[in-house]
């Protein structure tokens, strides 16, 4: 009722006023500002939605041609091939993604946590202020120049003339030390914010019952910091399994489903890269697989990387 | 598990007095792997770049960097062509990762209500792009820009925009986290009063994070240009012989180039492969401490 | 505070256009370092040309390309590998100018896919080229008959040493390198050694690019391939080459036992394969007019067995037919 009236009454400054809301000029601009902010954002869940599409699309294409059971369960893959001796048994890949990242974590966990530990529990000041910047030009490095080194220097120099090592030109062992090598940076650095975030008082307990400097950081920060440990094994091994230039260099163009470090091997990303290069032709079956491999290793990442964040809203959760 | 119980098991294993022999030689063998541990980073660094130093300094030269791939004459090849491509796909992919970057920040610091469950699904949804590998966004840009839906071709504007994608959730993660370290008084005291939430945004939260801002994005370009497997996959040309010449071009690119010539079997390319990744890596250089030094000279210290 | 932001905006935009100004201008800096002169009429012929196809005539076309540009510096010619089979889908699809390939297009699976795609071409042959079968240096093979390439490569072969085919072979454990499915030289060797195209063992380590198989075999003590003569002699003093016996004795294949046809069986021509749309564009007839002319220089420069003088004639009336329109 009150509306009605003073709707059309005038107001104190003698012009007439009006009690309704109607949305004013700025308010418009403003909510078409945060409009399009948002629009921007959904850019992202549409970047999300293009690749599932894509993979999908050509993922349920492949699945006319191949079996579900031949691809998961064969060992077999020569896709390449014709007739007969075509087989698309995706294990060697799955195989040789995950040996080669094995061997890589071989090098980058007890490397990568040990520095960790370091950094985060003993290093003096002169010393971290030259080995964090290692550290961060280590990350930095491209994997591509990774790939260079491993092939025209750490195999013939170090694996073959300095060790003496019999391995083959593009051999498992070159690609998986290097492989590690590049996760290392990653482990260090969230070993040592996972063991930094640890309480001052655990550390002063521990001294205070006698503990020294290496019991404490081992039998009291370490387990403390347990969970944003293996979070960051876990991102390692994620980043591991994704990478694709070194392997496609060092490592050699084979699918292979062995346990020989000397001979080559080849990993689902290598294998993407290797065959796709711009060039097949759309529809065919060759081009499929790229989508397959793809979809996998999709998958397999995404997994990784969910456990990942759980692990670490669980060591978040414990000081919070 | 509280500190006094973490202490209380540690003490279990700990003898009260001060550290016996068994302990001491533990303590030292400890502190020899973890200083092993450090010295392996460090010798893996050093022997990388003397490496990629020794076999490729003697080809640097100002003919090298203007002068086209040959497939023939070694003495004769250069990166022109793979320079200007990078820098092509450098500039398209900040044109396209800026804005939406920010904005995309923006929204999720300034506007998104985080009890609505879509807001909470874009930032799961940005953590796991994040984690997604470079060659899943290649098989994107081959898919959908290449060919699909977009069908442009194998062109810069294709690589450009696969690159923007790949970076995008870095830009934005490091935006948010610029935009966040602005005191929530600043906002306050702008609506107090009478601006609104934009002119507070454009006024004062923005240009307080910019340089954060700012840093997070010349470091994400930085990725972004030494990335080859996208770029593999949407079809970078192999010595081309040309610059590109607009954004509808075949292009190449200075990882490709490397990559290309550490396999050649003429050990004159694989050297020139390194003196390629000498050039990349001084541009890396140049970029981040472009970002250190925004960083450092802009900061807000609130 | 606002200010320096702001100003710093600017500063990145200005940096941004600047870059992308510096960009144009790419017409200087061309064809550099090279010793021949530019012709003064060279430069009004400009356009792109899209060349695909083998990896053995790849760089014999990306030579030609090379010394073309030299008088032609504004056609853009890019030269892809994706093999001789995936360069003819390309071909036939209508995506690429010109074809190269390292055996003859096949009747019964591509002429009828180019005939589909109304995509008319002409066959030239450019050069010669054999395959060359090589070893490590520390694997002393020098001679092997086709009988005993086909026990080793053929499908279902389990054959891992040499000594195995052969006891007088060395017993060292073989690292197998050969040509992806892809390649023209993938099925000339089969069809020629296995006796049928596409037939071969698969644990071998496959690859498209001849120089990761050169690299492959040089580096690995047991490492025995095949790929294209032209780069076994890229590589020759780091390869041990293995002659050939085709019941006639045994055969190295050289220039001249290629040109000759004495390297049995694994010589044969290679060719290109223009669109008839493409060839009637100045820039294609050009470059083609060019190779043709020039096949021998080219050839060389690629370190590829050049034509005969007889196929240089062969291949000017094929090229001329093609450019009258047949």
């Amino acid at each position: 009722m009150a509306d009605h009236t003073a709707a059309a009454s005038e107001g104190a400054m003698g012009r007439r006023t009006s009690l309704v809301r109607r949305p004013s000029r700025r308010s418009r601009f403003e909510a078409g500002v945060k409009a399009l902010l948002f629009a921007a954002a959904a850019v992202s869940v549409a970047v999300t939605l293009a690749i599932i599409f894509s993979l999908v699309k050509e993922t349920i294409a492949f699945f006319g041609d191949v079996s579900v059971g031949d691809y998961l369960f064969g060992t077999k893959w020569t896709p390449q091939f014709a007739g007969d001796q075509q087989s698309f048994g995706v294990i060697p890949l799955v195989w040789g993604t995950f040996y080669l990242t094995f061997i890589g974590l071989v090098v980058a966990v007890p490397v990568g946590i040990l520095s960790g530990i370091y950094l985060a529990e003993f290093a003096p000041r002169r010393i971290r202020k030259i080995v964090k910047p290692v550290l961060e030009l280590l990350a930095g490095v491209p994997t591509i120049v990774f790939g260079y080194f491993a092939l025209t220097f750490f195999t013939p120099e170090v694996l073959r003339n300095f060790l003496g090592l019999g391995v083959n030109q593009f051999n498992a062992l070159s690609a998986g030390i290097i492989l590690g090598i590049l996760v290392v940076p990653t482990i260090a650095t969230l070993v040592e914010d996972a063991m930094s975030a640890v309480p001052q008082s655990l550390r002063e307990g521990a001294a205070g019952l006698g503990a020294n400097k290496v019991q404490t950081a081992i039998r009291v920060v370490f387990p403390a910091a347990l969970s944003g440990v293996v979070a960051a094994l876990v991102l390692g091994a994620s980043r591991a399994v994704g990478e694709t230039v070194i392997i496609l260099i060092a490592g050699g163009q084979q699918a292979n489903l062995s346990l020989n470090l000397y001979e080559s091997y080849q990993s689902m990303a290598a294998y993407i890269a290797a065959t796709a290069r711009g060039d097949i032709p759309t529809g065919s079956i060759e081009y499929e697989t790229i989508f397959i491999v793809g979809m996998t290793l999709f998958v397999l990442t995404l997994v990784l990387n969910l456990i990942s964040i759980r692990l670490v809203r669980k060591y978040r959760q414990v000081y919070e | 598990m509280t500190g006094a119980q973490i202490a209380a098991r540690a003490s279990r294993h700990t003898s009260l007095h001060r550290s016996g022999g068994a302990d001491r030689i533990f303590s030292i063998a400890f502190g020899t792997l973890m200083l092993g541990a450090i010295g392996i980073s460090v010798l893996a660094l050093l022997t990388l770049l003397f490496d990629v130093a020794r076999d490729g300094i003697s080809h640097l030269s100002w003919d090298f960097l203007t002068s086209f791939p040959s497939r023939i004459i070694p003495s004769n090849s250069g990166i022109e062509s793979a320079i200007y491509g990078t820098l092509y796909l450098m500039v398209v992919c900040a044109a396209i990762v800026v804005p939406l970057g920010i904005a995309t920040a923006i929204y999720l610091e300034e506007y998104a209500n985080r009890e609505r469950w879509w807001n909470r699904a874009i930032e799961v949804n940005i953590q796991n792009l994040a984690a997604v590998p470079s060659v899943v966004y290649g098989i994107l840009g081959l898919a959908f820009i290449v060919r699909g839906p977009l069908d442009l071709g194998r062109v810069v504007l294709a690589g450009g925009i696969t690159l923007a994608l790949l970076v995008l959730p870095v830009v934005i993660i490091v935006s948010r986290e610029a935009i966040r370290s602005v005191p929530p008084s600043i906002r306050e005291g702008s609506l107090a009063l009478g601006a609104t939430q934009w002119q507070t945004i454009w006024k004062q939260v923005l240009p307080g994070s910019i340089a954060g801002i700012a840093t997070g994005i010349i470091l994400a370009l930085s990725r972004a240009i030494g990335e080859t497997a996208p770029l593999l996959v949407i079809g970078a040309a192999v010595n081309p012989r040309f610059n590109p010449d607009g954004l509808f071009s075949s292009f190449t690119a200075l990882p490709i180039q490397i990559f290309t010539w550490t396999q050649d079997k003429d050990r004159e390319f694989v050297d020139l492969a390194a003196a390629a990744i000498l050039v990349m890596m001084v541009l890396l250089l140049l970029m981040n401490s472009v970002a250190i030094f925004l960083r450092n000279r802009y900061e807000q210290k609130w | 505070m606002r200010k320096k932001g702001l100003a710093l905006l600017a500063v990145a935009g200005s940096l941004a256009f600047g870059v992308a100004a510096c960009g144009d201008d790419d017409d200087d800096g061309t064809a550099s370092g090279s010793t021949t002169e530019q012709s003064s009429d060279g430069g009004d012929i400009s356009g792109s040309i899209a060349i695909d196809g083998s990896s053995t005539v790849a760089p014999f076309a990306e030579a030609a390309a090379e010394l073309f540009n030299e008088e032609y510096p504004d056609v853009k010619i890019t030269v892809g590998t994706s093999g001789t089979g995936g360069g003819f889908e390309k071909f036939c699809a209508g995506e690429t100018d010109i074809s190269t390939a390292s055996r003859p297009i096949d009747e019964e699976e591509e002429v009828p896919v180019c005939e589909q795609g109304g995509v008319k071409y002409t066959e030239i042959v450019v050069a010669n080229d054999g395959i060359a079968v090589a070893t490590n240096k520390d694997l002393a093979v020098d001679c092997m008959t086709v009988e005993q390439l086909k026990q080793l490569w053929n499908k279902g072969s389990k054959i891992t040493k040499l000594s195995e085919i052969d006891p007088s072979f060395p017993d060292t454990e073989l690292s197998l390198y050969g040509p992806g499915t892809d390649s023209g030289t993938f099925d000339f060797f089969t069809d020629q050694i296995n006796g049928e195209e596409g037939v071969s063992r698969e644990d071998y380590e496959a690859s498209e690019d001849d120089n990761q198989l050169v690299t492959g075999v040089e580096g690995d003590d047991g490492g025995l391939g095949y790929f294209g003569f032209s780069y076994y002699e890229g590589a020759q003093d780091q390869l041990n080459l293995v002659g050939v016996d085709a019941g006639g004795g045994c055969v190295k294949p050289s220039t001249e036992t290629i040109q000759d046809g004495s390297y049995k069986p694994l010589s044969r021509p290679l060719f290109v394969y223009p669109k008839a749309d493409a060839v009637t564009r100045p820039e294609v007839k050009a470059f083609l007019d060019y190779t043709v002319e020039n096949a021998a220089a080219i050839a060389e420069a690629a370190k590829i067995v050049p034509l005969t003088e007889e196929q240089v004639g062969t291949a000017k009336e094929e090229l001329a037919t093609a450019e009258s329109g047949s």
